[in-house]
């Protein structure tokens, strides 16, 4: 069992980096199949400096050339320079970003967590009554609520105090500075998938209920509340489970939004600039950062079902 | 007939009902636009600017002095137009692709599921920015408005038809191992109609249920993108752009407050009358 889950761990780690591979080869085509380059701005430069800054970043040498040296880098961890930041390289930039990405990130995910899956256990719990009904219009409520309507409306709210005059200020909408200023953000980013958690758990557990392991604990007089929680939660957590992945990636490529609407400096506000920028190098690099997170996202959650799930051999 | 169990089923579920009664209306609304809509979507007017509700503008005016009822009116014809049509190029392109790689099998198949996987690992976001970058760029229109819902629409439409791929492949798999499909190969049947006449209308319930969820999700990209300005581009009214109207505005709640309202009921309808379909066409559920 060990040595086929770390073969199966190898495996999937090889087939992640070919993806990332082709995706780094698909960017770079589509970017450079782009009519217009990243140095034609509205005033026109010189002809002699456009053509310094030109060869400067490499941008006249044959497309294969230009495509081996990316790629050679990449490997190298020189994910190249920024075309619109002069002097600073991509990862510079997402060292610097993405630490605040990623804490805007997990603590969304908290609480989407710590929301979802209760929400989700009680409206099972208490099925087809008025609790069930109300969690789950709350849940789909929230399914359906766009992230940046939510967020101007907070702001609105807690920071300009329209229309309650008395929450003026209450919560700073701007940087993230201490945790009042992630207050905001983070229940903006985590309300979608605490509502998707909510709907997913109760489905599960609801699923789970059924099961004949559970007609027999009762049979057995095990209180319900061990029924629910040692019984029932547990073996409902696998479907939870594989919707987390998805959800991770929700998270990612959903803060970009978030980060624009409260100024947070992570590197979100760079995925909107870059492509506007034709800030090749820090486009292809975030592309792969963004798919990187993604790719790893599932493969832990892969993993994580077998150490769950004892029935699922990970072989296929 | 199953079909009529399916809808009774369907019918009993009031929260699916009502709610594929409100799409119709946004539906129709959209499509009328130009004769329920009380003035046109750009009439400036510049003496009443950023007007809250009143009698002569329902939702009030923006900082252009244009009547947002009109302007959200007109939002659904472009959010609906592009939601619905993208969703149905998807069904076609993942539809034909599923098919194909789910009854060829072998190397074909391995090689198609691995370019889809690909294209999975790529946020759907970040994928969709960068198509839409490139279509944008790519195309015969002159005007930069038009350009840009084109390019929008061609982004929409490649980016959706992945699930629907997989969707379609999965059942395409399960049904060619039916007794009817076996007899149908062995009475030598082509592909073509063996696909078109015994596995399509098998697998079509999946299918619809699939695209009354990707109707909105397209929608909400399409908001999505408009929002941070990569999709729609003014003086085009859709929910997306009047929601970053009413952002900028900061100052003057009810601009994002209708559009925003807008844009949730419609959300909120498609979610239940998808939910309330899936569960009419496969019980088990």
């Amino acid at each position: 069992m060990r040595s086929l889950s770390l073969t199966f761990i190898i495996r999937k780690f090889v087939e992640a980096l070919v993806t990332l591979f082709v995706i780094a080869t698909l960017t770079f085509v589509a970017l450079r199949a782009l009519p217009g380059g990243p140095f034609d701005s509205e005033k026109a430069l010189p002809p002699e400096i456009k053509a310094n800054i030109e060869t400067r970043y490499g941008l006249n040498d044959p497309m294969h050339v230009q495509y081996v040296r990316y790629i050679s880098g990449l490997v190298r961890g020189d994910w190249g320079e920024s075309y619109k930041y002069v002097g600073r390289s991509v990862s510079d930039i997402i060292a610097e970003t993405l630490p605040v990405s990623m804490q805007l990130g997990f603590l969304s995910l908290l609480m989407a967590l710590a929301v979802g899956v209760p929400l989700g256990v009680l409206a099972a719990s208490r099925h087809n009554s008025w609790v069930d009904t109300t969690a789950m219009l709350v849940a789909i409520s929230g399914v359906a609520l766009p992230s940046f309507i939510v967020g101007p409306v907070l702001v609105m709210i807690f920071s300009f105090g329209i229309p309650f005059s008395f929450l003026h200020g209450f919560l700073p909408p701007a940087l993230w500075e201490s945790w009042e200023y992630m207050i905001l953000p983070v229940v903006t980013l985590g309300i979608r998938p605490a509502a998707i958690l909510a709907r997913m758990t109760r489905g599960a557990v609801l699923e789970a209920i059924r099961q004949d392991y559970v007609r027999t604990a009762r049979a057995k007089g095990v209180a319900e509340r061990n029924v629910l929680f040692s019984h029932v939660l547990r073996n409902s957590l696998i479907p939870v489970l594989t919707i987390t992945g998805p959800l991770v990636a929700g998270l990612l490529s959903g803060s970009f939004i978030i980060e624009v609407i409260f100024a947070v400096p992570g590197i979100g506000k760079h995925l909107v600039a870059s492509v506007t920028n034709r800030d090749y190098p820090l486009v292809l690099g975030l592309t792969l950062l963004y798919s990187a997170m993604l790719v790893v996202a599932n493969l832990v959650v892969d993993i994580m079902y077998s150490v769950v799930d004892p029935r699922i051999r990970v072989e296929k | 007939m199953l079909e009529s169990r399916a809808l009774r089923r369907f019918l009993k579920n009031r929260a699916a009902v009502v709610s594929l009664g409100f799409i119709v209306f946004v539906a129709l609304l959209g499509l009328l636009a130009p004769w329920i809509a009380p003035y046109s979507f750009d009439v400036q007017d510049i003496d009443r600017t950023l007007e809250p509700p009143s009698v002569d503008h329902w939702f009030g005016t923006d900082s252009l002095g244009r009547d947002l009822l009109s302007r959200v009116i007109y939002g659904a014809r472009m959010s609906m137009a592009v939601g619905i049509f993208t969703a149905f190029i998807s069904v076609l392109i993942g539809g034909l692709y599923g098919a194909l790689s789910g009854w060829v099998g072998g190397w074909i198949d391995t090689l198609m599921m691995r370019l889809i996987d690909t294209l999975d690992a790529i946020p759907s976001l970040v994928l969709l920015i960068l198509v839409g970058m490139v279509f944008t760029a790519y195309q015969p229109f002159e005007s930069p408005e038009l350009r840009a819902l084109t390019g929008i629409l061609f982004a929409l439409s490649v980016v959706g038809w992945v699930s629907m791929a997989r969707l379609v492949r999965g059942q395409v798999l399960q049904c060619r191992e039916l007794l009817f499909v076996e007899g149908a190969v062995a009475m030598g049947a082509s592909p073509i109609r063996i696909m078109g006449l015994h596995i399509a209308p098998n697998i079509l319930g999946p299918i619809v249920v699939m695209l009354t969820f990707q109707i909105p999700s397209n929608i909400l990209f399409e908001s999505f993108l408009s929002f941070v300005g990569l999709g729609l581009q003014p003086p085009y009214s859709s929910w997306g752009v009047l929601a970053n109207d009413g952002w900028r505005a900061k100052s003057s709640p009810h601009l994002i407050i209708f559009p925003g309202a807008a844009l949730f009921f419609t959300m909120l309808a498609f979610n239940l009358f998808g939910d309330g379909l899936r569960d009419a066409l496969d019980p088990k559920s």
